[in-house]
């Protein structure tokens, strides 16, 4: 049994090291800001979670569990709340994404 | 050796998102980097203690979530607000 949930806590743990790798190539790499936020708000949930999943799995029964279920929550309920609050905040101030851009000028083309 | 791994993985991810810190071209990829870097330090404070075998740290972790989320929102706000009355002076 023991056994099963270190793999399982495994697998868990590196699939959200992979994801957050992800996320954070696509933060440096994509072009635009809206793209960025898109790359980072978008893994930062799933892995977040999965490797919290992965702590608790191996935690056992007790406080650091409930404490650990707590962080999760928490990552779940606030990190979409900032993103949304940052997309409209740069939204709000002026800033374009440059696909629409691209767009104008195949037309004038 | 996983939780190792892991670490390593979060650190590596960290530096990334410094670098996007210190690139970016506007106030908001600053802002995205740096709540990108406070939810790995809140994963990282919790895979630390699991590492270190005393899983005491948990409590610093959901602080640091907590207060990660309110200086977002704080300096959206802040960025907002002078944004607005600096165009309201200009016109």
């Amino acid at each position: 049994m023991e056994l099963v949930l270190n793999i399982v806590s495994g697998f868990c743990l590196l699939t959200g090291s992979f994801l957050i790798f992800s996320g954070a190539l696509g933060v440096i790499r994509f072009p635009d800001f809206y793209t960025r936020m898109h790359a980072a708000g978008v893994t930062e949930t799933l892995a977040a979670g999965l490797i919290l999943v992965g702590l608790m799995l191996i935690a056992g029964w007790g406080l650091v569990l409930a404490k650990l279920v707590l962080i999760l929550l928490f990552i779940l309920i606030t990190s979409p709340t900032a993103s949304h609050a940052l997309g409209k905040a740069a939204w709000k101030a002026g800033l374009k994404p440059v696909v629409i851009e691209n767009n104008k000028q195949q037309n004038e083309l | 050796m996983i939780l190792i791994t892991t670490t390593i993985a979060l650190i590596v991810v960290m530096a990334m998102a410094l670098v996007r810190a210190f690139k970016g071209p506007s106030v908001f990829d600053r802002v995205l980097a740096g709540n990108l870097f406070g939810t790995k330090v809140v994963l990282l404070i919790a895979v630390l203690g699991f590492l270190s075998g005393r899983p005491d740290f948990l409590d610093i972790a959901l602080t640091y979530a907590l207060i990660n989320f309110i200086s977002v929102i704080g300096i959206l706000r802040f960025v907002e607000i002078t944004k607005r009355t600096n165009n309201e002076e200009k016109s």
